[in-house]
């Protein structure tokens, strides 16, 4: 856990940092993604997530599930500072042999399920939390979306299920930064109006903007929602959030950095070396 | 078959509570039994295998032993990449159940017919494959299933087979079944086609030529030694299932190549080309040659007297 002297802020820096180098040193995908969850991961991994590094399968943990799986990077990242596995690892990343591979792998210490093909997430953080549910238990499962992933018809299924069955230990939160992998979210297949197809089917809804730490806290430090609901968390965000010249582009869902671009980009998020 | 799953199914999970039944909104006058007795432990996901399947491996990462139950392609087709991603690959306790597999949903037209999923699921990483043979097998496959840490498939026939053992067979996974001895030749058969393997058995007798019935109710893993067996006795096989390339005939043509053995091979499976009109699973066996009468006649061929 987080010791309460390092602060969200500090955190969410440190893995963009982390991803950044990770992505750098291996000319790897998908920092657009990375950056633009950085501060939820932060938060969470500050102490919203009841975990336990030391004893990663604890049977009452919390349940995190990155269904955007390609992710990767800024959750090895956040695992590694939080205790899982030692941060030097993390230089790895996508190399020979490492278990730190392109899409979240669950052979890694913390990490629940493996995803990469996006509309997986939500149904297997469903079934845990219906798990949970009949086991009279107490713990929570937090899955983390894509909006382009909102395109992958099998996400209704579960979207319909958790209501009917009142799963509110259940939170989806959507990473909602307006660029999927070919276009925008508007171009390609609007998602519009997000929200109320999210309470038309059941759920419980907050909007918050994705990278506003307290507004953050506090709307997961308040699961569920409402009582008998499940929560969603539609996280308004900046792909690539934090580095000038990726925020909002399209192009650094695939680019990564060079030398240059990496030392411009550490400067800009206050990284010093 | 169906029946002596469910009853197998209510026995196993009176004794272990972490055993699940998830079904995709079918399994009427079949599932009732367990659904009353087990509420808690039962599940009706809708008609949405994709949902039914990952949330049976969420399930399954919980602690539960989960069979998910739809018909014929429903639970392994639809939701084949949940099974192969969030099932096979973590390795979890889902027993996927096809019940109907092959042609038995006969006059219900290609979409109901069974015929490719023992190919693809064979190939998966961890997977268990089973096809019994009759109600006494499918009763050992569903309590073997049970005890697997890992993923399982079970094809099921439908309703109404008869049992060919006459009591308990001595079940071991991935294990070929001794039905009947003979000398002349090995009819190998897998799933529901064991009657037909019987009566073809009769039939050749008739004509003076000693064949002895194997049931194969493990695809994966698969039985070598026996292969081994009939390489040093009958050295001619006739593999018979109701299913389409890349199943029971496929593994045993794999078997000779990769073991060399000293074996002649006949496959009787269906065609690739879908089955395009009406009838009952007896008439659509006929259309792709595997009445008993076709099966026989083309064995001939290899006893010229
Ligand atoms: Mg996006």
């Amino acid at each position: 856990m987080i010791t309460d002297s390092v602060t969200t802020h500090n955190l969410a820096r440190t893995l963009r940092e982390h991803a950044l180098r990770m992505v750098h040193a291996v000319n790897a995908s998908h920092i657009g993604t990375c950056l633009s969850m950085a501060d939820i991961i932060a938060v969470l991994y500050s102490g919203v997530l009841h975990l336990n590094p030391a004893d990663p399968t604890l049977p009452d943990r919390d349940r995190l599930i990155l269904s955007k799986g390609h992710g990767a990077a800024i959750l090895y990242a956040a695992l590694a500072e939080t205790g899982f596995f030692p941060v030097d690892e993390l230089n790895t990343y996508c190399r020979e042999n490492s278990r730190l591979m392109g899409h979240i792998s669950h052979h890694v210490p913390g990490v629940e399920v493996s995803t990469g093909s996006l509309g997986h997430g939500l149904s297997f953080g469903t079934g845990m939390a219906l798990a949970c549910k009949r086991d009279n238990s107490n713990w929570r499962v937090f899955v983390i979306l894509s909006d382009g992933e909102l395109d992958e018809g099998s996400n209704w299924e579960p979207i319909l299920f958790a209501p009917h069955h009142q799963l509110d230990n259940l939170v989806a939160i959507v990473d909602y930064n307006k660029i999927q992998s070919f276009g925008t979210v508007e171009e390609v297949l609007s998602l519009e109006p997000l929200r109320a197809k999210w309470e038309a089917f059941g759920w419980e809804v907050r909007e918050v903007d994705g990278h506003d730490h307290a507004a953050l806290t506090e709307s997961l430090s308040s699961i569920p929602f409402k009582t008998g609901k499940p929560s969603v968390l539609i996280a308004h965000t900046v792909k690539g959030k934090g580095v000038s010249y990726m925020e909002n582009s399209l192009a650094w869902h695939y680019r990564s950095p060079n030398d240059e671009l990496l030392t411009q980009a550490l400067d800009e998020l206050g990284c010093g070396e | 078959m169906r029946t002596r799953f469910i009853e197998t199914l209510c026995r196993l999970a009176a004794q272990d509570e972490r055993i699940w039944l998830v079904c995709g909104d079918l399994g009427y006058s079949v599932l009732e039994v367990f659904r009353d007795r087990f509420p808690n432990r039962y599940l009706n996901a809708g008609v949405a295998e994709q949902n039914m399947t990952t949330m049976a491996a969420g399930l399954a990462h919980s602690g539960k032993i989960v069979y998910t139950y739809s018909i014929a392609n429903f639970p392994v087709m639809r939701c084949l990449e949940q099974i192969r991603n969030d099932v096979c690959y973590h390795n979890l306790p889902v027993k996927v159940v096809a019940v109907g597999g092959g042609l038995a949903y006969g006059t219900q037209g290609y979409s109901h017919h069974g015929v490719e999923d023992l190919a693809v699921t064979r190939v998966l990483p961890n997977m268990t494959v089973f096809a019994p043979g009759d109600p006494w097998e499918a009763e050992c496959v569903t309590e073997a299933a049970a005890n697997i840490p890992g993923p399982c498939y079970i094809r099921l026939g439908k309703a109404g087979e008869p049992n060919v053992h006459n009591c308990r067979p001595n079940f071991e996974i991935g294990k070929i079944l001794t039905v009947k001895n003979g000398t002349d030749i090995t009819l190998l058969s897998t799933g529901g086609m064991l009657v037909t393997a019987l009566t073809c058995a009769s039939l050749l007798e008739d004509k003076g030529i000693s064949a002895q019935v194997l049931s194969s109710p493990s695809l994966q893993p698969f039985d070598i030694d026996s292969m081994h067996n009939i390489g040093m006795s009958t050295k001619h096989i006739a593999t018979l299932e109701e299913h389409a390339e890349g199943g029971l005939a496929t593994i045993v043509a794999e078997q000779i190549a990769f073991e060399n053995l000293d074996i002649k091979l006949i496959p009787f499976r269906l065609q690739r080309n879908p089955t395009t009109v009406a009838g009952s699973q007896e008439h659509l066996r006929s259309l792709h040659s595997l009445s008993p009468e076709r099966i026989v006649s083309r064995i001939y061929k290899w006893f010229p007297e």
